[in-house]
């Protein structure tokens, strides 16, 4: 539609000229989805691909927030014009949700880090699908780093780190961080281990539970490079300095050897599959609505027969 | 910008000035989240500046201001003028302890909604919803 | 009084001082309160918080309690005196004198008690952050009156913890702030043996939305945390504790409330003689302040507030309080009139003559649900003073220091006013004239307003005085302050008396500490 397109347009070039306005509402278009989230899409394709993209991920009460806001704070103050997307669960009975991250990035947004909060909403794989998108955003109009925060280990965690050339896991001295890290399928994508609160007890165990863990995890899997750890208390601003330093090692890292374009071209991949994911379950919402149970078949094969129809196909694999 | 439906309301909650009182500020945002909304909490504290901020960065539809301390005759109208200024259309409903008598001095003010001690969750929700639709139109 | 008094009911018949078993009032654990005599000897101070306006607006106010009834004065300061800010700060618009009285200078002070005579009056001070100063300009006030710090009555509130669990008037980060509250405890034991240098809150805690439990285990926690604070800064515990004072709330369940501040008195008796060895029985009584509780006032029908507070209060003397202030109906909106606080000062006046409720200590002890639920409410605290010693690996005030630094107090909090608003949104608990019975009452109050003009004359004469001073000596006196505000083995108060001497205002004073403490950043917790 002509007017959506002009709006969008006319909102690309005013956040060329530095105007957050506009680039606030081109993430609400983003967010929304539909016919303007692609003219955007299109728009700030060619503009982006510049920005290092990192997620930071963790269990609640391994202190990532503290940790996000320091090191946001931080490159505010030097010469990064950092930008921070900050997820928070929506409530799945209410579709609602508290946004608490920016309150507690009060310094960094003095400083002049651009932070967004965002919901999951719920939907299945929504997250997935409009990261990407606010990320190309920021990109396009010269934020970097662009750092995507989520808390929690679960699918939502890996789905958003998949939008990221860097993935941090944060975790705390205690077992279960590290347990859990590893059964969300953190372990395999992760560039680099945070144990924060490192001035705890138990600290050092976290460490070496960690890598352990890495061991196991390299002796079957194909990755590439050897995640780091960083230990950091967060809340003194102790390894921080080294955290910002391994980061920029994993960047200079992925711009060396190519591993960039290898990154990229996952995060496209990974980009396409959210998309496709989302409108063939539209399509599969669409397709049973009207339904009605069958006597004698069963669910499975009822699937099946409808995919066969969708697919325009004789035999399904 | 209109809100397609479904899309939940994004409400920017605040105290200015010197007030700790936030027990109603919590109150109300677990309201509207319970309500639907997504809420932006900015909590104690804040000045016109942070605000004005938050809305653009957020791209909010609405402000919730909440004030115990008679500070509203002053801080109420300095808000919204703030948010005029940086050329954002967005309703700023202010909730709290503001005496009847005040209330025509908050309406001249450019004040959307004024929500007094006691609203019940639905009295909030509806507020801020109705503020977000006159504003749309 | 006269000793042999003999006290009988409305219709004649004689009572006795106390009924029921051991132990009684005046024994350990003092659970039934803390004077065998109780208000046979002595009725419990009508003391009404006032204050609003410049500090000569507060002095007529002052004067009126005085005149009307009230037995001991109690101060209200404004946001930004609390805050630590000069009324010419850029976070003080709107707020100058609107919240209590602006307090700036030494001179501000001086006016605050024009024609009352320290001496003779007990003086509440309800300030916490920069509590030391204010202390500091209350001794200046009196001596320069003639009247030596050691003859001073009074109290300070001063607790700083609560502040970050609820109130939210901090400055400073924990760890320097307790050090100044410390300081405080220390210059008044070894300087002004009458004063209260500490008024430990549960008010707060409860205003901000917590269960009776709570207000209780919190309040006791903090008050454990202090006593191990001043152990460490090197004092003798029972050098410091009797002078440690408490604030309660009053909120509208009666029996709730009293099992509250009988367990309250109970707990802390047990706690410092066998855990911290206090050896001095004044140091085991516990004596507190209460307020009626404000949230409980509704802007709807306000005049039945008059009646909520009556029977708050009546729950305050039955529990056994030694200080009492009674909110005013319209408070709800403003702070009150004139009238509204004659009127609340008269219901304390009621409860204390005509009801009949002094002339027996303890009047409900043995009850049989009065008994249990003081038992229920000291098993709830301990239940969080256990929470708290995990958190703190045996110390309570590092448990303390955690609960405020992982949000544990301020989520607590939170959850439970939060479940209170939903009981009220459903209809599950009743509040008369808000989601019950609430026909009636439309008529217009006359609320307090205050003169607009406050803030400028407060403006106008804080540069004067800014002008007219000896700003050398205000520069030696700050510099003074900062450098030992650097050692934490010095004692600040003797630098901040002089400096206020000096007309150095609130707001520098602050600065030149915060200079070396750092300033408090809530990480907030939604």
């Amino acid at each position: 539609m002509a007017s959506e397109d002009s709006t969008v347009i006319s909102l690309v070039e005013k956040a060329s000229e530095g105007d957050r306005r506009s680039v606030g509402r081109l993430l609400t278009l983003v967010e929304r989805g539909g016919v303007s989230a692609e003219k955007v899409a299109e728009v700030t394709h060619p503009l982006s691909g510049k920005s290092h993209v990192i997620g930071i991920t963790g269990a609640p009460g391994a202190g990532k927030s503290t940790l996000t806001a320091c090191l946001a704070r931080d490159l505010a103050v030097s010469e990064y014009k950092p930008a921070i997307l900050a997820v928070d669960p929506s409530s799945p009975l209410t579709g609602g949700a508290i946004l608490g991250d920016r309150v507690r990035m009060e310094e960094a947004s003095e400083a002049g880090a651009f932070i967004r909060s965002m919901a999951t909403r719920g939907h299945a794989g929504g997250l997935a699908l409009a990261v990407p998108g606010m990320v190309r955003v920021f990109d396009a109009f010269g934020f970097n780093p662009i750092i995507i925060e989520t808390v929690g280990v679960g699918q939502v965690e890996v789905d958003v780190a998949s939008a990221a050339d860097t993935v941090v896991v944060v975790v705390t001295s205690g077992w279960g961080d590290a347990v859990q890290a590893n059964k969300a399928g953190l372990l395999e994508i992760a560039d680099l281990f945070v144990v924060n609160k490192a001035d705890r007890p138990g600290a050092s165990d976290a460490r070496r539970d960690l890598e352990l863990m890495i061991d196991l995890s390299q002796l079957t899997g194909q990755a590439t490079r050897r995640p780091d750890i960083v230990m950091t208390t967060a809340t003194e601003g102790e390894g921080l300095d080294e955290l910002k330093k391994t980061i920029s090692g994993h960047r200079e890292f992925l711009l060396q050897e190519e591993q960039i374009l290898v990154r990229r071209s996952k995060r496209w991949k990974a980009e396409v599959r959210s998309q496709l994911d989302f409108l063939l379950s539209e399509v599969a919402k669409e397709s049973i609505e009207d339904l009605e149970e069958k006597e004698g078949s069963s669910p499975g094969s009822v699937a099946r027969e409808i995919a066969k129809n969708i697919l325009k196909k004789d035999e399904l694999r | 910008m209109n809100k397609k439906e479904n899309e939940p309301i994004r409400i920017v909650l605040a105290k200015l000035g010197l007030d700790g009182h936030d027990r109603g500020l919590k109150v109300v945002a677990r309201m509207l989240r319970d309500a639907g909304m997504e809420v932006v909490y900015l909590g104690l504290r804040q000045t016109t500046e942070m605000v004005v901020t938050a809305v653009e960065q957020e791209d909010a539809d609405v402000v919730g201001i909440s004030m115990h301390n008679a500070g509203h005759l002053t801080l109420a109208p300095r808000i919204v003028k703030a948010l005029e200024d940086a050329g954002l259309d967005v309703p700023v409903v202010v909730g709290g302890i503001v005496p009847d008598s005040d209330l025509d001095a908050m309406t001249e003010a450019g004040v959307a909604g004024v929500l007094g001690p006691g609203a019940s969750a639905e009295d909030v929700a509806t507020c801020v919803r109705e503020a977000v639709d006159a504003r749309g139109e | 009084m006269d000793e042999k008094k003999e006290f009988r009911t409305m219709s004649g018949v004689p009572v006795g001082s106390v009924y029921g078993d051991e132990p009684l009032p005046g024994e350990f654990p003092y659970t039934r309160g803390i004077h065998s005599g109780m208000y046979r000897d002595r009725l419990w101070t009508m003391r009404m918080f006032a204050g609003f306006g410049t500090a000569e607006d507060t002095n007529v106010r002052f004067k009126e309690l005085l005149r009307a009834g009230g037995t001991g004065l109690s101060t209200a300061f404004d946001m930004p005196t609390l805050m630590g800010r000069d009324s010419d700060d850029e976070w003080s618009i709107g707020e100058v004198g609107r919240a209590g009285v602006a307090i700036d200078t030494l001179d501000d002070m001086i006016d605050l008690f024009a024609d009352i005579d320290l001496g003779q009056v007990s003086t509440s001070m309800t300030i916490n952050g920069p509590a030391a100063i204010l202390l500091a300009m209350y001794v200046a006030v009196a001596e320069q009156g003639g009247v030596e710090r050691s003859k001073l009555n009074g109290t300070l509130q001063n607790d700083i913890l609560k502040e970050y669990q609820a109130q939210k008037e901090y400055i400073f980060p924990p760890q320097p702030s307790v050090r100044l509250v410390s300081d405080v405890v220390s210059f008044t034991t070894h300087e002004m043996p009458s004063w209260n240098p500490i008024s430990i809150s549960g008010y707060h805690i409860r205003e901000a939305g917590s269960t009776a439990a709570q207000e209780l285990a919190f309040t006791l926690a903090n008050g454990f945390a202090y006593v191990e604070a001043a152990q460490s800064a090197g004092l003798n515990v029972d050098d410091f504790a009797p002078r440690l004072s408490f604030f309660f709330n009053s909120h509208s369940d009666f029996f709730e409330e009293v099992g509250k501040f009988r367990a309250a008195r109970r707990i802390w008796a047990r706690w410092l003689r066998d855990r911290y060895s206090a050896k001095d029985e004044r140091s085991h009584k516990l004596r507190f302040h209460t307020q009626t509780a404000g949230v409980s006032l509704t802007a709807q029908q306000p005049e039945i507030n008059i009646a909520r507070v009556a029977i708050q209060a009546l729950a305050g003397v039955v529990g056994g309080t030694q200080s009492l202030h009674t909110d005013s109906y319209d408070e709800a909106l403003a702070l009150p009139t004139e009238d509204a606080a004659r009127i609340a000062l008269r219901t304390q006046q009621i409860v204390a003559h005509e009801t009949g409720v002094t002339s027996v200590a303890d009047p409900l002890g043995g009850s049989d649900y009065v008994e249990w639920m003081t038992d229920e409410m000291e098993r709830q605290a301990e239940e969080i003073f256990k929470h708290l010693e995990e958190l703190g690996d045996g110390s309570i005030l590092e448990g303390v220091y955690a609960g405020i630094e992982n949000g544990w107090f301020v989520g607590e909090i939170a959850d439970a006013a939060y479940r209170f608003e939903r009981e009220v949104n459903s209809g599950d608990r009743l509040i008369v004239g808000v989601n019950s019975f609430t026909e009636g009452g439309e008529e217009n109050h006359d609320l307090l307003s205050i003169d607009p003009g406050t803030e400028d004359t407060q403006l106008k004469r804080l540069a004067e005085i800014k002008q007219s001073r000896d700003s050398d000596l205000v520069e030696k006196a700050l510099n003074r302050l900062s450098s030992e505000a650097s050692d934490p083995e010095i004692n600040l108060m003797p630098a901040i008396i002089e400096a206020v001497k000096v007309r150095a205002t609130e707001g520098e004073i602050v600065q030149a500490l915060e200079s070396i403490f750092g300033t408090y950043v809530e990480k907030a917790f939604v």
